[in-house]
């Protein structure tokens, strides 16, 4: 633990800190363009110069420096001043002063730093140069005569994304950042080089010109495009969601947000159902909420519980699932789904659907068996993690299923689920492995889980944890990858058949032979296209996607933007939404409207506002009362154990680009699909 | 001047010469395993003799595939050094040395001779593709400066009528032997050996005089 002084004042940082770190202990804030806490060290920008002794009687860079015992770091001397008034002097030689027109004017680094450093006005005549623009895919614009050469673009890509296609040629004044052949950048982790370049050279191209940083209302919240649950910050003017920005959440993103999060907003936009619709002839004709209101309460008259039925989608809120669940059972209906996928998970046992290693955990492990899944798909930014920690070194990677990139190396081990089986009788190379290591983890995904031997497959999964000890003491290595926003939310709550209820594959069959009379589909648009008969379907969501198109009644909510509510990520950690526009039209928060309607239906729900309804979510589970903080599931039997089926395991996700409502009408996502050729595979 | 500007017209594809591609496992086994990259330089380099002195894009991709690298991270080295050359060059690639010592004894002299002879500049060719032309920064031949480097070797002590002489030579495809072109034998002083003549050993270059 080196101690040192910063102009000063005494600090003690952990061994392996830089000189930089020091001074930021110390309070001192260093400038810098190069240097950042998650990428590797540059020491090319030159902006973080200080004086240190003992040492060479110059400025020396403090973010490669490390710091040593009895230094004495000095940061406010007139050498280190005129150090960093020249660094900036030469980094304007050749960057255009074109901040009125730069996207970035407002939220620049070099400009900012420009304020504290910078002369009042330049003393280079001759030509600036010039460097042509990159064409690095539809959603990174650039434009190249900004670059400063951090390079921190290139470091991302190569070291947190794994995808070595950006790269720095040239040198000196000719060099250029550039993909390869001006590829496109192929990650679903791209955009966050918009983030990490500190001038306006790497922008967001759907956000090119929109808005100016100081116009725009943030609103904290967390993103509902994966399971994953990033800490998002939704940038809104008046109701318009104009970007999506990440926050940083050690424990869940850290600072990274996949593509899809970042840039499906636009599909906000379109689509929008902004008032109720009432199937009339054959045709959606447009009505009041009375009118919808009683047309569903006309078809519900007299119907007995066993002939309605729920199923609620990937992106709901906790507290909508809640008051659906509350109204269903008080219509008497036992035919309550949420696993649109038809995975075969049961909550009788959390410890059996959650990511129970949790997303940090991740660091800690020495062997991942990923079963059935392409987390690279599904949930990028956890991708990243077993990508930081595959950095670290020290850790096997196996899979079952398909064979695909991800980012790292990996043993692909089959595509069978009697891979497993193999591995579980210790009759796979891949079991010895499991043995040795000291945080072995299985990873399950929803492609091993949504198919018919899925609740066998389940079982072999905990069988496997059991026989390598994977879960002992503190470390629970039997984790379960979401690829829905609301399933964890969805099976705390309980929303699944209850007794003699129908699960998915009984609500599809029971819509088919006329056994079902209603159908609520809360957002629940994966199944709708499979949806034949004329059983009376409802509605309640926000985009006219496949379940509008299948409704009779469209009564119109509000997306996760638009609402306060309550998300469980996939590794069962509670976060809080927040509204951050209003729903379009006539469109109400879910729980509202279904709280309306019980009022209607002569059943009303004992709540008149979100706090009322959060107090009974939280009476009648206390999961939902710990904000932000995974608590560890009792492990207990779950699955049913059985054959497997000798089929491989599929994809979960076709298409990464397009999930859900969201970015089914975003056209972002559409031209995406198209340039990196996911359509192929959908 | 851009250090990467590619070739217009590119091979469609390229593979070491059986010969080097011996050679190409040769130089990876000198490093570590796990550490082939070391091998970018040495491979580009083969690559680029094997090529008449340029490297087309495909080349780049042959050994980035054989070093198991991402592309863009041997490009990056290609255009990194000047002395890959990412489009044809001609038969004879002259370097010539402008830096202080050479521009001191006469370095302006060369580079005005091999303007008025083949009316190419810096970075030029001549149409029938015989010359290319690049100013570099110090060759490390400064005692006998100025240097002119054509393709692998130094002619050295250049005035402007012996670079003359070695153009017209050069297009006749009879190239003198390479070293000083004043008649200095190897570094010796111009005025011959002042000190141990006694002890002269043999010379493996020309005489002195």
């Amino acid at each position: 633990m080196p101690k040192l002084k910063v102009d000063g004042v005494e600090v003690e940082v952990p061994a392996g800190a830089t000189v930089l770190q020091a001074c930021e202990a110390a309070g001192k804030e260093i400038p810098r363009f190069c240097y950042h806490e998650r990428l590797s060290i540059a020491g090319n920008c030159r902006m973080c110069l200080v004086e240190v002794s003992p040492g060479p009687p110059k400025p020396q860079a403090s973010c490669a420096l490390p710091a040593m015992d009895n230094q004495e770091i000095r940061t406010d001397s007139d050498m280190v001043r005129q150090a960093r008034h020249g660094v900036m002097e030469f980094l304007l030689i050749n960057h255009p002063l074109d901040c009125p027109i730069c996207d970035q004017g407002g939220e620049c680094d070099l400009q900012d730093q420009a304020m504290g450093y910078g002369h009042h006005s330049s003393r280079y005549a001759e030509n600036k140069r010039a460097v042509e623009d990159k064409d690095m895919g539809p959603l990174i614009k650039t434009v190249m005569t900004r670059c400063i050469h951090c390079t921190r673009c290139v470091r991302f890509s190569t070291e947190v994304a794994g995808v070595s296609d950006l790269g720095a040629l040239g040198r000196g004044e000719t060099m250029e950042i550039t993909t390869y052949l001006e590829k496109a950048l192929a990650s679903e982790l791209s955009g966050n080089v918009i983030d990490l370049c500190p001038v306006g050279a790497l922008t967001s191209g759907p956000y090119a010109f929109v808005s100016r940083p100081w116009e725009l209302t943030r609103t904290e919240t967390v993103d509902v495009m994966d399971a994953v649950g990033s800490s998002i910050r939704v940038d809104t003017r008046g109701s318009d969601v104009l970007r999506v920005l990440p926050r940083t959440h050690e424990e869940v993103n850290e600072e990274w947000i996949s593509d899809k999060t970042r840039f499906a907003c636009d599909g906000l936009k379109r689509q929008r159902l902004d008032r109720p619709y009432l199937r009339r002839e054959g045709r959606l004709v447009p009505v009041d909420w009375q009118e919808a209101f009683d047309a569903i309460a006309e078809r519900l008259g007299g119907l007995a519980g066993e002939r309605i039925a729920a199923v609620v989608g990937d992106q709901c809120d906790v507290e909508s699932m809640f008051a659906l669940k509350q109204l269903m059972t008080a219509l008497g209906s036992p035919h309550l789904e949420c696993r649109q996928d038809g995975a075969r998970l049961d909550p009788s046992a959390r410890a059996g659907y959650l990511f129970n290693t949790t997303i940090a955990g991740i660091e800690s492990a020495d062997a991942i068996l990923l079963a059935g899944t392409n987390p690279r798909r599904e949930a990028p930014v956890l991708n990243a993690r077993i990508r930081k920690r595959w950095l670290a070194g020290g850790l096997e990677i196996g899979l079952v299923g398909e064979h695909h990139d991800l980012s790292y190396p990996y043993r692909h081990l089959g595509d069978t689920p009697d891979v497993l089986s193999r591995i579980l009788e210790g009759e796979h190379a891949f079991a010895e492995v499991l043995r040795r290591a000291g945080s072995p983890m299985l990873v399950l995904g929803m492609a091993a889980l949504a198919r018919e031997d899925g609740a066998a497959v389940h079982a072999l999964g905990r069988s496997i944890a059991e026989a390598f000890g994977m879960v002992r003491g503190e470390w629970n290595g039997f984790n379960v990858l979401h690829t829905a926003a609301s399933r964890v939310g969805a099976l705390d709550l309980g929303f699944v058949p209850t007794a003699g209820g129908r699960d998915l594959a009984g609500i599809i069959e029971g819509v088919a032979d006329g056994s079902l009379d209603l159908l609520w589909l809360l957002g629940a648009d994966e199944i709708a296209g499979d949806l034949p008969g004329d059983t009376f379907v409802v509605y309640q969501g926000h985009h006219g996607d496949r379940g509008a198109h299948r409704a009779d009644v469209i009564l119109p909510g509000a997306a996760y933007t638009e609402k306060d509510g309550l998300y469980v990520n996939t590794e069962g950690r509670v976060q809080a939404g927040v509204q951050a526009a209003f729903p379009p039209g006539q469109a109400r928060e879910d729980w509202r409207i279904i709280r309306a309607l019980s009022e209607r239906l002569g059943r009303r729900l004992e709540y008149d506002s979100l706090g009322d309804l959060r107090r009974a979510l939280v009476a009648a589970h206390p999961v939902f009362a710990a904000l932000d903080r995974p608590q560890p599931a009792e492990w207990r039997p779950f699955g049913t154990g059985g054959p497997v089926d000798a089929l491989p395991f599929g994809a979960a996700i076709a298409n990464f680009y397009m999930t859900d409502p969201i970015s089914r009408c975003s056209a972002v996502m559409a031209e995406c699909t198209e340039v990196f050729g996911m359509g192929e595979a959908a | 001047m851009s250090g990467h500007e590619f070739a217009e017209e590119q091979p469609a594809n390229w593979e070491f010469t059986p010969e080097n591609a011996a050679r190409v496992d040769e130089i990876i086994a000198r490093y570590p395993p796990g550490r082939q990259a070391s091998a970018v330089i040495p491979l580009l380099d083969l690559a680029q003799r094997q090529n008449d002195n340029w490297l087309p894009l495909k080349a780049v991709e042959t050994v980035a595939e054989r070093l198991d690298m991402p592309p863009i991270r041997v490009l990056e080295v290609a255009t990194f050094y000047t002395m890959f050359n990412l489009k044809p060059v001609g038969r004879y690639y002259l370097q010539a040395c402008t830096t202080t010592p050479c521009w001191l004894r006469g370095s302006d002299q060369v580079m005005r001779c091999i303007r008025d002879r083949l009316g190419i500049g810096n970075h030029g060719s001549t149409g029938d593709g015989m010359f290319s032309l690049l100013e570099v920064e110090c060759l490390g031949a400064c005692v006998n400066a100025p240097i002119l480097q054509v393709n692998d070797d130094y002619y050295e002590d250049l005035d402007y009528e012996s670079t003359g002489e070695l153009l017209d030579a050069l297009r006749r495809g009879e190239p003198p032997p390479p070293g000083s072109m004043a008649g200095r034998n190897l570094s010796e002083s111009s005025a011959g050996a002042t000190t141990l003549t006694s002890l002269r050993p043999a010379s493996p270059g020309r005489e002195g005089g």
